[in-house]
Formats: C-alpha cells, structure tokens, sequence
C-alpha cells in the first residue's frame, strides 16, 4: 500500500505541479534540478555512491516516440563481491509521475538485466538506482532529450489496449551469439495488455479528470522461486513489456501475477525451457 | 501649390503602392492555390514545427459551396490560422459554416481558435474529443518549446462539437461533402474529406508525399487502409504533407510502400530476438533516400510499429 501510495501521489502532486509551472516555464527555461528533492522522498537522503562498475543504464540520447522510450536496466557485480542486487529503482527526473518502477531482484534469480519502455514527457535525466543486500545504495544516469513533432506519451489505440485489457504473452528468447559466453543465464520477455493510463488528462467534454488506471504490481516466478517483483506507475509505457535475463533453477513453469491499481488481477502460466 | 499638389500626389501614389505592395505580400506570405472551382488548398512547408515557420508545415484547404464555407485543418498555430482565414476572405464573402479537423495532431489543428466563432460548428472524428483530453494539455506544453511563447499562448485546444463514428455527408448548397472516419491508422482520430463535384479528396495524413509517413495510430492499420483509400472514387488528392494536388490513387503507391518495407523489417526483427532499440535504428532503413524528414520520424515509425507487431 505504501508504495503504491507514492507512486499515486507523486504523479498527483506532480501533475499540478506541471500544470501549475507551465506559466514559470516560460521564463525559465532550464527548469529546477528536481533530482536532490526525489533523493529526499524517494531514499529518504540516504547516501548514494557512484554505480560505475556495478550497474548499466541503456536509455537512447533523444526519445523517439514520447509513448515508447525503450531502457535497460543492466546489474552484475563483480566476481568476488558476496552482496546480491537487492532492488532496482529507475526515477525519470522531469517525469509528472518520477518514480516510473521499481523492481525487487528474487534471491538466487540470477536476474542481470530487465529491459522495458517508458514514457518520457520531457529533457530529462534518468536515475537507475540499485539497493545491494548489505543497505548501500548506488546509481547511474542518462540524459533523455524529449520526442519532438506530435509525438506524446498518451496511448494510440486506445480501443485495441482497452479491448484485450490483462492479456499477456510469454517469450523466451533463444540465446543468440554474443551471449553464448554465458549459457547458464536464460532470456524471457513478458508482454502484459494494458492501456496504464496516467488519468492526468481532462475529459474535455465532462471537465473530470479521467481515472487513473495502471499495472501497479507485477510478480514473475519460475516454479515457486521469486524472479523479480516490480512495483510500478504511469510512467511504464502502455501494454507493459519486459525482457529480462534470469538464472534458470529447472522449474519447468514461470508464473506471473499482476494487479492493476483498479484493483484487477491478472494471472497466467507457461511452460518453460523446453526446445526452442 | 504646386508644390503642395505635387507632393499630394507623390503622397497619394505612395500610398496606393504601398497598400499594393502590402496586399500581394499577404498572397504570397500565405499562397493559397485553387486546385479545382471552388476548392483551395495552402501547401505547408515539408518541416519540423518552428517559430519561422509559425507552425505552417501542413497542407489545409477550403471548400466553398452556394450558401457556405467548409474549412479543412486550420494550421500549427492560430497566427497561421488568421493568415489563412483573411486568404479565405480574399476569396469569398461566404460564411464559413464548419471547420473540419483531419486528426489531432497540432500542425494541423492549432489554428483553431482563429475560426472560433458561434457560427461555426467545428468536426471531427468521434475519437478525437478522446484523443484532445489525452493529449491536448501536453501538446500545449511540449510545443511551447518549438513555436515560442509568442505564438503558444493564444493556441486553445477546441474539440469538435459534430463527430463522425462513420461516415457524414455536409451540404455547403449545391456541394455536398462526404466525410468518412478511418479506423487507426495514421492516428486513432483519421478523417477523410471528399468533394463529390469535383473528386477532390481531402485525405489528411492518411497521404504523404515527400515528406515521409508518421504512424502514431497503427502501423498494420495504416497499410491496410489503402487499399480501402484506393477505392474512394476521387481524381485528385490534397495530402496532409506534400505536393498540391495529386493524382489519385497514384499517390497512395510510394506510402503503400514504405509501410509494406517497414513492417517486413519489423517481423524480421522481431523473430530474430532483436530488441526495441536495435529495431528504431535499423528497420525501414532501405527508404531513406525516398523521403524528406526521414531521420525525424523513421525511428519513431519503427518503434511504435515495433511495439504493435509484438502482439501479431
């Protein structure tokens, strides 16, 4: 409850915020850094080191599509470090809704990478935030330059969305060569139908603000061990989609279950490791 | 006296030039071609949004019947939609009755306000009162950036009050006007205008020429549509970007193709494993050299299609 409490009120607080600094934004062309705030709300000041070496962020310079800004979260420690990737947190700085997910790694998951896509509304910097077992907390940046033209971070086919609401989809992805060095990890992507509309708009015929209406918790198991849990907003694009790398433990099923912030559930399972 | 009389008449020739220097640079600050009796049409410049450009960058037209005016898109910003309106005023006396919005992207409907008036009764697609609320407030942020404080502040976004879910017919007297609602395609909010008397269709973005294709409804959608575009039975196109006027369906061929190219692409990729980011870098690259703005939009089309043919 918590969580998701943030995850509501930062795009509600946000939002009028965004609206009410459009007439600011006029003069000030460089907006305020809103990352030394976010540290305050969202890791409560606790000190963050540097993650060069212990994680990756793969964000392209300029969106191309406000509505689909692809990103991966890469997280390896070095050979000899005992500690384990506890959480992975990734904040779009100048986002109305900041903190667009974060996901819990399962012990012994082997998880290395989740790749999504994300909506990006503005020139923005992008934290990857990782917590490690022993408290310590570590991040990487990137620079995202806004979509331009009409692009926008609102869903195109809304009905199309709507209509297959909760769908999901499965894919293991077979290894290709460049990491056939490491053929113990296994690479899956989940898809999972759904608008995650951010309810920031005005119905223009009704003046109400549309509801809110997104994935707000998702769990991915194989057989009954926990691969990675995420905790998620408005920012994730429509129809959520992860591809992710794990360290197969010989279930023969993964296992996901989701809940949108309607309060629906979505669940579904698929055979796994079989020939591909 | 004489003196005085000279100087009069210096003044008065003077003057005259002048008001005839102003009134031609009107035309031809906002050029406006009549591409068949009745029907007129400006060619916005193949471009990015700026503040030179006053948002000018799409094609809009106007279609003028016995008793009344059908205007088709209104421009980037409403100081092009004045411009285009004192064009109109050139050209007839006539009231304009409606404004007619091809879909909901800014270039073409940020001249709204220029028209706005208890006359006027303004129509749409039925999902672009939708696709307004979801996106309107963020265009007039996001385009503040592109066109200046100067020419953002006055844009209002107006939703249509007249939807079509299917197909309607306007009488502008002695000229009927057939207006078709697409589904997604080019947007999820695509409307078609054709001019019975003359074949002249008005097909929005549902036409490029030049400048290339921008797929923000759905990629399968929009290919598939043209073989249904091909059969509205017009002889000459207004597309939404690009060349006055074409000849049709010829025109719908260079677009037919790069969607057919781009898709190929993206099933390719999508079976090889490839990701999202390889796919925006890659896909559709064998286009290039055929459109204008291509590095501008080309990446987003193959993203955006990426996404969608996931789920085939």
């Amino acid at each position: 409850m918590r969580a998701s409490s943030v995850f509501g009120l930062a795009g509600g607080t946000l939002a009028l915020g965004l609206i009410l600094g459009s007439a600011a934004y006029a003069q000030s062309p460089a907006p305020p850094d809103p990352w030394p705030s976010l540290v305050g709300d969202l890791f409560h000041d606790r000190p963050i080191q540097s993650g060069d070496g212990l994680i990756t962020l793969d964000a392209p310079y300029r969106a191309e599509d406000a509505a689909l800004v692809p990103m991966t979260l890469g997280f390896a420690l070095p050979a000899g470090d005992a500690r384990q990737m506890k959480k992975i947190t990734l904040v779009i700085d100048q986002n109305p809704a900041p903190m667009a997910a974060s996901f819990e790694i399962g012990a012994n998951s082997g998880v290395t990478s989740i790749a999504t896509r994300l909506r990006v509304n503005d020139y923005t910097n992008v934290h990857e935030v990782a917590e490690l077992s022993d408290g310590n907390l570590y991040a990487v940046q990137k620079y995202v330059k806004a979509a331009g033209g009409c692009s926008a971070p609102a869903g195109k086919n809304l009905d199309e969305a709507t209509a297959h609401l909760g769908e999901m989809r499965l894919r293991e992805i077979a290894a290709r060569p460049d990491t056939a060095g490491t053929p113990a990890l296994r690479e899956a992507q989940l898809m999972i139908r759904h608008p995650n509309n951010s309810g920031l708009q005005m119905d223009q015929v009704s003046h109400l603000y549309i509801p809110a209406r997104y994935i707000d918790s998702l769990k991915v198991f194989q057989g009954d061990d926990l691969i990675f849990a995420m905790e998620g907003g408005i920012s994730i694009s429509e129809d959520p989609n992860f591809r992710f790398t794990y360290k197969p433990n010989g279930a023969k099923m993964m296992r996901v279950e989701a809940r949108d912030s309607g309060g629906k559930q979505f669940k579904s399972e698929w055979p796994i490791g079989g020939e591909m | 006296m004489n003196v005085l009389l000279y100087l009069a008449r210096t003044l008065f020739w003077f003057a005259m030039l002048s008001f005839a220097a102003s009134a031609k640079e009107a035309e031809q600050s906002f050029p406006i071609k009549e591409i068949a009796p009745g029907i007129f049409a400006h060619e916005g410049a193949i471009a990015l949004t700026s503040q030179a450009n006053e948002g000018a960058i799409a094609n809009i037209g106007f279609i003028v019947g016995d008793d009344a005016v059908a205007v088709i898109d209104t421009g980037g910003s409403v100081r092009e939609g004045r411009e285009f309106a004192a064009a109109i005023r050139r050209v007839t006396n006539k009231p304009i009755r409606y404004v007619i919005n091809t879909h909901v992207h800014p270039d073409h409907l940020f001249g709204n306000a220029a028209f706005d008036s208890p006359d006027v009764t303004f129509v749409g697609h039925a999902n672009l009162p939708r696709a307004l609320a979801a996106r309107g407030a963020f265009y007039l942020s996001s385009f503040r950036r592109m066109l200046g404080d100067e020419l953002i502040q006055e844009v209002r976004i107006i939703p249509p009050t007249l939807t079509v879910a299917d197909e309607t017919t306007l009488d502008l007297g002695n000229r009927q006007l057939v207006l078709k609602a697409w589904p997604p395609a080019h947007t999820d909010c695509d409307l078609t205008v054709l001019d019975n008397k003359t074949g002249t269709l008005f097909s929005g973005d549902l036409v490029f020429l030049h400048h290339v294709p921008i797929v923000d409804g759905s990629v399968l959608g929009f290919l598939r549509l043209a073989d249904a575009l091909a059969a509205i039975p017009a002889r000459q196109v207004v597309p939404g970007h690009g060349p006055l006027a074409a000849d049709w369906p010829q025109a719908l061929e260079a677009e037919r193709t790069y969607l057919a190219g781009l898709v190929k692409d993206l099933r390719g990729m999508i079976k090889a494993g490839e990701g999202l980011g390889t796919a925006a870098k890659e896909a559709g690259q064998s286009e290039r050299a055929k459109w204008q703005l291509f590095d501008d939009y080309n990446p987003r089309n193959a993203t955006a299609g990426f996404a969608e043919l996931e789920w085939e």
